[in-house]
């Protein structure tokens, strides 16, 4: 399969997928119980607010040209405006995104740092006790809820230690290392759920490369244990860790949600939790639909990542 | 979304079961002899116990207030102490676990009983019924699980059921897609090519060859799955998405005790700790049912969360 044939086979998938992708984040508004224009009028009920409100949402017209409507304006970046603060939703997420895309690359780095080499240790020592222990840390890692694991590393390090910041995010631009200082809790609460799920695939693909065919020749060419693991082994297995990088991104956005709730950091997370409190739907799916957008276009860069990386499927 | 590594990888969660009956036996074996998926097991049914008999456990009412006992430390009297309005937090803990157990449960038994019948349906009939499907379950799989589920609940109204029905839809298309690349790797397996040749009906091999072996992948996602609504209930809940108070519920307890935190920290710790026990063991028995029911993947499932996965059938 040449590289061209790929990406048209791969965006062949894509346009129904994102077909549906906008009907399902449509018909979100149609799932508020009784008339949507109340809903969306929230605590105004004048009725020629209402009226006012059916008609800009064209909430009188017939379902397939309102979905052809909406779709008009989402694919120019209209996602409406905000009711509780009348900015454009486009806007307000602008200025938030930047936020949760610091977390998600902070704790990203977190989760690679302690999970790769944590799955190196693991595969190398198959069955001895630092195996074990890896993999009881992983998957503790994966088990806990991180809104409480952030609520005890609060009250540890910023309650009683006084290390770290409870809340009150930094931005980037003001002083980077006091940034640092204020995200350093919520890249560790973030970053140790993905790095349990790294280092067990980490640990996955490495067992399954060092018993391959070309990890042997490696060895019986005479190289050192170090060599054939990093250079040969490793190497291969890395490749659908790296693809898993982007997937584990959803993951991060999800988690967002919660971390920056816990540690008050004003990003996007806190943005759709600001927009269900406040009944602000517009932001509510403007943030679903940006979260979506982020997620495909990661997916299809691992794909074509990973087609390129692996020769065999260029065959 | 790399579709084409699904079926290749869920080869070996499908076959080996062959002989459903000999292989049963040998796989209750298998789990048994490993005490960590007994121990995990053990607290599993605990938690069951506990969620169910809640009403004779707990020491107090769950929800009676007592605003002259506020914020008390773990004592004789309270075990783990009092919330910020006097609530015995044991009591709470114990009906909490309904909450959870509810939660667990029936987002996976939606989700089970919708993608058996589907993922037969796109994994044996094919053509367009499949495609149709696949790109369903693609859409959905590219909404981050917790998001959507956040962005439905959001829209149906909070409440534990509306939390239930988001966690289950939010679910289903793992399952879908689990379903569908086992059906897809089963159909070209020997025993059913020998089962059409000496003329089997399509719904004979269906249920006799095809059903029984999908089941094993399908059991143990159910493990990891319900693991994850587990901590997505405690995650709406903590919202306010979820349960809605004054019932009890271990995600909002820890809302309230975030407040409370440098003062009363008991109030935060003990939720927690039980939504991490059961999500633990669960997690763990979802390992050991995997290594049990399908010995020649020994690697480990790759990941336990809902993160669709494109490197492996889980």
């Amino acid at each position: 399969m040449s590289f061209w044939t790929f990406i048209a086979k791969r965006l062949a998938v894509l346009f129904p997928t994102l077909f549906f992708v906008s009907v399902l984040i449509f018909s979100l508004q149609h799932m508020l119980p009784g008339d949507p224009a109340i809903a969306l009028a929230g605590e105004e009920n004048d009725p020629e607010v209402v009226e006012e409100i059916r008609k800009k949402y064209n909430l009188d017209k017939p379902i397939p040209v309102q979905y052809g409507l909406w779709l008009g304006k989402v694919l120019t970046g209209d996602f409406g405006i905000s009711l509780r603060t009348q900015i454009e939703v486009s806007e307000l997420i602008l200025t938030k995104l930047p936020i949760t895309l610091q977390l998600a690359a902070g704790s990203m780095i977190v989760a690679l740092l302690i999970g790769i080499p944590a799955g190196i240790i693991s595969a190398t020592r198959r069955g001895k006790f630092s195996d074990a222990v890896s993999n009881f840390v992983a998957l503790s890692f994966i088990s806990i809820p991180n809104f409480w694991l952030g609520i005890m590393l609060i009250l540890v390090f910023s309650v009683h230690l006084r290390w770290f910041p409870a809340s009150g995010y930094v931005p980037l631009s003001d002083d980077v290392w006091r940034s640092f200082m204020s995200m350093f809790l919520p890249y560790i609460v973030l970053g140790t759920g993905v790095a349990g799920v790294m280092m067990r695939h980490t640990r996955g693909a490495l067992l399954q490369t060092l018993g391959a065919d070309y990890v042997r020749t490696a060895r019986a060419k005479g190289l050192t244990e170090k060599v054939v693991v990093l250079k040969h082994a490793l190497r291969n297995a890395l490749v659908p860790v790296i693809t898993l990088g982007a997937i584990e991104f959803g993951h991060l956005l999800s988690g967002a949600v919660l971390t920056e709730q816990i540690f008050s950091i004003p990003g996007f997370g806190k943005l759709i939790v600001d927009g269900i409190l406040n009944r602000d739907y517009a932001v509510v799916q403007g943030v679903v639909i940006v979260s979506a957008a982020l997620y495909i276009l990661l997916n299809l860069m691992a794909d074509i990542f990973y087609f390129l990386a692996n020769p065999r499927m260029r065959g | 979304m790399t579709a084409a590594t699904v079926p290749a990888n869920s080869a070996n969660t499908a076959s080996g079961t062959s002989t459903p009956a000999k292989g049963h036996s040998r796989a209750l074996r298998r789990f048994l002899q490993r005490r960590s998926s007994v121990i995990a097991l053990l607290i599993v049914v605990a938690f069951i116990v506990i969620a169910l008999a809640a009403p004779w456990l707990a020491p107090y009412d769950p929800i009676a207030t007592d605003f002259d006992s506020v914020r008390k430390p773990p004592s004789d009297k309270y075990w783990l102490g009092t919330d910020e309005v006097g609530r015995d937090l044991l009591s709470r803990l114990i009906f909490g676990a309904r909450a959870s157990l509810l939660a667990g449960v029936i987002p996976v038994t939606i989700s089970l009983m919708l993608s058996i019948p589907l993922g037969l349906l796109s994994g044996y009939a094919g053509g367009w019924v499949d495609s149709v499907i696949m790109r369903f379950t693609d859409a959905m799989l590219a909404i981050p699980f917790l998001i959507i589920a956040i962005a439905l609940a959001a829209f149906l109204g909070p409440s534990l059921t509306n939390a239930m029905i988001a966690i289950g839809v939010a679910a289903l298309p793992t399952f879908l897609r689990l379903a569908r690349g086992t059906v897809l790797a089963i159909r070209t397996e020997d025993y059913v090519e020998a089962a059409r040749a000496v003329g089997n009906t399509h719904l004979r091999i269906v249920l006799r060859h095809i059903l029984p072996n999908m089941l094993p992948p399908l059991l143990i996602q159910g493990s990891i799955t319900m693991a994850a609504a587990i901590i997505a209930e405690a995650s709406l809940s903590f919202l306010g998405l979820g349960q809605q108070p004054p019932s009890p519920s271990w995600g909002s307890m820890l809302n309230a005790a975030q407040r409370y935190l440098p003062t009363a920290p008991w109030i935060a710790m003990f939720p927690g700790l039980m939504i991490f026990t059961v999500v633990f063991s669960l997690n763990i028995l979802g390992d050991g049912l995997r290594d049990a029911l399908d010995p020649k993947s020994n690697l480990g499932p790759p990941c336990a969360t809902f993160a669709t996965c494109a490197t492996c059938a889980y």
